[in-house]
């Protein structure tokens, strides 16, 4: 939109005053310069991971991989912990995403509806959780009573609602869907729960879309509720095995399952480090491009607030 | 009598879909809410919430008297405002000046490379900075090597260098991501604006001062209070993964002393006492929401509520 009235008003522009120049040149340098910063530590990180792990221990590495090779890549697909937690996470990930997805538009959709007699009292009970909350402590204690510790539940039941994307999913629906519709599909006799599942849920796509984006990297990215929750290592998920091996350096000897060169470990350690950055973060990357669209959607659905 | 039933009868598959949000809310929101009561009280292994003695304000006064409170809540303070001062107008500004560029494939490009440090995990961030600011093999250490001739210190091991690498890795990772609300302000203004601006002689950086920032002016204020109201919930998971012995001197803050003192200390988990610190946190958080709300309801006629 913007690009077209560009160029349809070219011909006709004004030329930059010299003045002008110097704040392009100047806007043009400090961007790019931002840019080059965002991405020097990535570059670097993914330079490292095809590095032998010599050149990474005695910091050869700078842009470029030095010694390329796949050791770093083979090590951590040999790495048990790391097949089992990756499969962790898909788990959590799709069931919370999809728990909380359902939970929000259940609530969202009534409260969208005009005339639901105590429409205000719900809202006020839903909004209220978003000023304040127990806290960390009463949270455990009542996971704990629920005993659903080291559990898959007490990954996927904790943080399925958040009253925040209630009132953006809410929102989204009064805007979006007339009235009318249900006056019409009410005249033809349609019920409340088939006109959720049949007109609702459909005509609801970009808010879903955008609010399930937000829920997955969220809790594909998250340890806490792992840390809290978890003591049993086969439940673990990618950022607590990731947090064991790159932060608390807790690789053995026997977790690398060749003890053969324990000399070689401290190299290997490091080298193991990047690769397992490269390979952890890669999936979430590989959906950025893909969902890049719905951000601007996401933020403005957000922030219209009702 | 059955005019009212009938009203409620329209509705009860929409009280239907409620129930279970409710039911879980109850649970897992207000039963917490109930269970800040332990804070009064003194909560044993041998006792549950309900039986557990009261003791007052015991433990808030542990707390206010304990040697460690004046730090904890200087770290606390000094995170959470150097936070919102480098982390607050850095996206703005960068959505000015990349807005003022008029190069579309350009602008898309940035945007494109700025968002992508967003979606990296805070432990991979952590262990980012850990590898980067190495003073071995990071690009710092070498380059500081390259430079001066010598290794350079451990970042991560001096306590005065701690708040600055916190703030701004979260810069790094966020200012590209937090810009895109206000290039979707910027999108929206009217291009006629510009054109009368340019007509009148108007150079672009005057348009920027006279079009552009007055018509982002709204996003900010919001952006702002949003901002203010998150200012002592400094997020445990990145403070706790970058703690280590050295640097704990200003990297202590509330919510990670919470879980020390509560959940890590293995049998001398004190839940009562890191519940009254925890309330202690949500009570001046609630404070400085109420606070900047009314203020900006007075000067701006913009409000959360």
């Amino acid at each position: 939109m913007n690009a077209r009235y560009a160029t349809a008003l070219k011909p006709a522009r004004i030329k930059d005053s010299s003045g002008d120049r110097i704040f392009f040149a100047f806007c043009y340098s400090i961007t790019i310069l931002l840019a080059v910063i965002v991405l020097l530590p990535l570059i670097y990180v993914v330079s490292c991971s095809f590095s032998s792990g010599i050149a990474v221990s005695t910091g050869k590495v700078l842009l470029w991989p030095v010694e390329f090779t796949l050791d770093g890549y083979k090590r951590v697909v040999m790495y048990p912990m790391v097949w089992r937690s990756y499969a962790n996470t898909i788990l959590y990930t799709t069931g919370g995403t999809v728990l909380h997805i359902c939970l929000v538009m259940i609530a969202a959709y009534p409260l969208a509806r005009r005339g639901l007699p105590h429409k205000k009292i719900f809202m006020l009970f839903f909004s209220f959780t978003m000023l304040f909350n127990g806290g960390m402590i009463p949270s455990y204690l009542l996971v704990r009573d629920l005993g659903i510790m080291n559990t898959i539940w007490a990954m996927l039941i904790p943080g399925a609602f958040s009253a925040y994307n209630m009132v953006v999913a809410r929102t989204f629906i009064q805007n979006s869907i007339p009235e009318s519709l249900l006056e019409a599909t009410q005249v033809d006799g349609c019920s409340d729960v088939r006109y959720f599942f049949q007109f609702v849920i459909p005509l609801s796509k970009a808010v879903i879309a955008v609010l399930s984006l937000q829920v997955a990297i969220a809790i594909w990215n998250s340890y806490f509720n792992a840390l809290l929750y978890l003591t049993n290592d086969k439940l673990h998920p990618l950022q607590l095995v990731l947090r064991k091996v790159l932060l608390l350096s807790q690789i053995s000897a026997d977790d690398l399952m060749d003890p053969d060169d324990a000399l070689a470990l401290q190299g290997m350690a490091d080298l193991m480090k990047y690769s397992l950055i490269v390979f952890a973060t890669v999936p979430i990357l590989c959906v950025y491009p893909f969902v890049q669209k719905y951000f601007v959607k996401g933020i403005m659905i957000g922030s219209i607030k009702g | 009598m059955e005019k009212l039933s009938k009203k409620y009868k329209r509705y009860w598959q929409l009280y239907l879909f409620l129930l279970i949000p409710v039911a879980y809310v109850f649970i897992f929101n207000y039963i917490p809410m109930v269970g800040v009561q332990i804070s009064f009280k003194k909560l044993k292994i041998t006792n549950t919430i309900w039986n557990a003695p009261w003791v007052g304000l015991e433990n808030f006064q542990r707390f206010l008297g304990s040697y460690q409170f004046f730090d904890i809540l200087l770290n606390t303070v000094v995170l959470s405002v150097y936070s919102v001062l480098a982390a607050f107008p850095f996206p703005i500004l960068f959505a000015l000046t990349l807005n003022a560029i008029e190069k579309n494939r350009f602008k898309k490009t940035i945007q494109t490379i700025t968002y992508i440090p967003h979606f990296i995990s805070v432990v991979v961030l952590v262990s980012i900075v850990n590898q980067v600011l190495h003073p071995m093999t990071g690009i710092y250490g070498v380059l500081f090597k390259a430079i001066t001739g010598r290794m350079p210190d451990d970042l991560m091991g001096i306590p005065s260098a701690f708040p600055h690498i916190y703030v701004w890795s979260s810069v790094w990772q966020n200012f590209g991501y937090n810009s895109i609300i206000y290039f979707a302000a910027l999108s929206s203004v009217d291009p006629e604006l510009h054109e009368a601006a340019k007509v009148d002689g108007a150079s672009r950086f005057r348009r920027v001062l006279h079009v552009d920032v007055p018509a982002i002016l709204p996003t900010i204020t919001i952006m702002l209070i949003l901002r203010m109201s998150t200012v002592m919930t400094i997020g445990f998971q990145k403070v706790y993964l970058m703690q280590n012995t050295l640097n704990l001197e200003t990297s202590e803050v509330i919510s990670t002393y919470v879980y020390k003192k509560g959940l890590a200390s293995g049998v001398s988990n004190d839940y009562s006492y890191s519940t009254a610190v925890d309330l202690f946190n949500s009570i001046v958080n609630l404070l400085l929401v109420t606070v900047s709300n009314t203020i900006s309801r007075k000067v701006s006629e913009t409000s959360l509520w």
